[in-house]
């Protein structure tokens, strides 16, 4: 059953800390962050940062990089390639889900809020733990499966067309954005995969060499792993790579259609 | 996986910006229920009043459509009746609004409309829908009562 408010411990106190930008600064702006210390025992909270923009790179992980560094370095976050590829720096901005390094500052209104991806267990501040997508990931079988030995000597082949076919999905950086957007996955992702796994697992159905296309849909056949998608398209709407899961999702049903009839 | 209770859960509905796609889906579960609920138990008393008897029907058509003035009721009953209206206006929003999501959902069904614009504008378009096909229903209702 869905719980909407938050657990107890997971209550964000209304106080926090509050860092002020130089007195001479001139474009200002104000940073809210999700904070939260395992080890003080104490619920999380939001502290303020105040920014000089003039003294910041663009993007959203240029401000967390630049807190750290010179405000605040107890502020925990993920980050790696700065550059839309690793996924790492997923989290929510100002109420939507994207990488901080491809969202600009000067997209975002007013006081950006961040906090990390929604409905998560948090280990630190903007660290979610992610073991669980990740299990979930592995369970699809996100390999080549074939019977057929391979032809010898060589790879398998593929055509342009049938290598077509997997563009919209091989771009995927498993950033879990689009997962941790989705109400379904809120509420059940115990057992719903959710959009970025099923979008792997149409990318593995859509793989003219992967031998294993009934199975895979049978694993999936199940009124959770698959059909918890109700077609709210937050997915759609926050994947930072522009791919469509919602879209994956329903080729896949068709799928179960085609091969039921 | 459960949630592990030693973990602070992250912001989720509280922090979430909408979108009208994510509005018109909860509306969807929200306007069925009400339908299914609301509509479902007048439905049923007007079908058995109508059933039982001319006084049991008589008793719905006085609390629910017209206050009857020889009543000590009277003015109980038109207030219910008053509710009743708004009532049947939510009502009729939901039927229409659960209507026109659900065309939406059968053409998302076969693999359409899942481009953001698309999307966006279909979600949209069945707000649009369900106020004006509101409007019209009850200008045709009171329209013909006067």
């Amino acid at each position: 059953m869905a719980e909407f408010a938050l657990p107890k411990n997971s209550k964000i106190k209304a106080k926090g800390q509050v860092y002020k930008a130089a007195p001479d600064a001139k474009t200002k702006r104000n940073f809210k962050i999700y904070r939260y210390d395992p080890d003080s025992g104490q619920n999380p909270r939001y502290d303020r940062y105040e920014l000089d923009l003039d003294e910041t790179g663009p993007m959203v992980l240029d401000a967390l990089i630049k807190i750290k560094n010179e405000v605040d370095p107890t502020l925990t976050f993920r980050r790696s390639c700065r550059e839309g590829i690793c996924g790492s720096c997923a989290m929510n901005i100002d109420g939507k889900n994207g990488l901080a390094c491809t969202t600009a500052i000067e997209d975002c209104k007013g006081e950006v809020q961040i906090t990390p991806l929604p409905h998560q267990d948090v280990v630190k501040d903007l660290v979610p733990d992610l073991t669980h997508f990740y299990a979930q990931y592995a369970s699809i079988k996100p390999w080549l499966q074939t019977v057929t030995p391979a032809p010898a000597g060589k790879e398998r082949l593929q055509s342009p067309e049938d290598r077509e076919k997997l563009d919209g999905m091989y771009e995927c950086i498993l950033c879990a954005c689009c997962s941790t957007s989705c109400p379904s996955y809120w509420w059940n992702a115990d057992k719903f995969l959710g959009p970025a796994i099923l979008l792997q697992a149409y990318r593995w159905l859509a793989d003219s060499r992967d031998e294993m296309t009934g199975e895979r849909l049978d694993e999936l056949e199940d009124p959770f792993r698959l059909y918890r998608c109700h077609t709210i398209m937050n997915c759609a709407n926050v994947c930072p790579k522009g791919l469509n899961p919602a879209k994956a999702i329903a080729e896949i049903k068709k799928l179960q259609v085609e091969r039921a009839v | 996986m459960a949630h592990n209770p030693a973990r602070p859960l992250s912001p989720h509905l509280s922090i979430w910006k909408w979108g009208p796609h994510m509005l018109v889906s909860i509306l969807h579960r929200a306007t069925g229920t009400a339908l299914a609920i609301g509509g479902g138990l007048i439905f049923t008393w007007w079908l058995t009043a109508a059933a039982i008897s001319p006084a049991a029907y008589a008793i719905f058509y006085h609390w629910i459509v017209d206050a009857d003035p020889s009543s000590a009721h009277e003015g109980a009953q038109a207030l219910v009746g008053l509710l009743a209206r708004l009532v049947g206006v939510a009502l009729s929003w939901s039927f229409f609004q659960h209507m026109a999501s659900g065309v939406r959902h059968l053409m998302l069904d076969t693999g359409a409309g899942y481009e953001l614009k698309v999307n966006r504008l279909g979600a949209i378009l069945t707000i649009v829908f369900s106020i004006v096909a509101t409007l019209v229903f009850w200008a045709v209702i009171l329209g013909k009562g006067n």
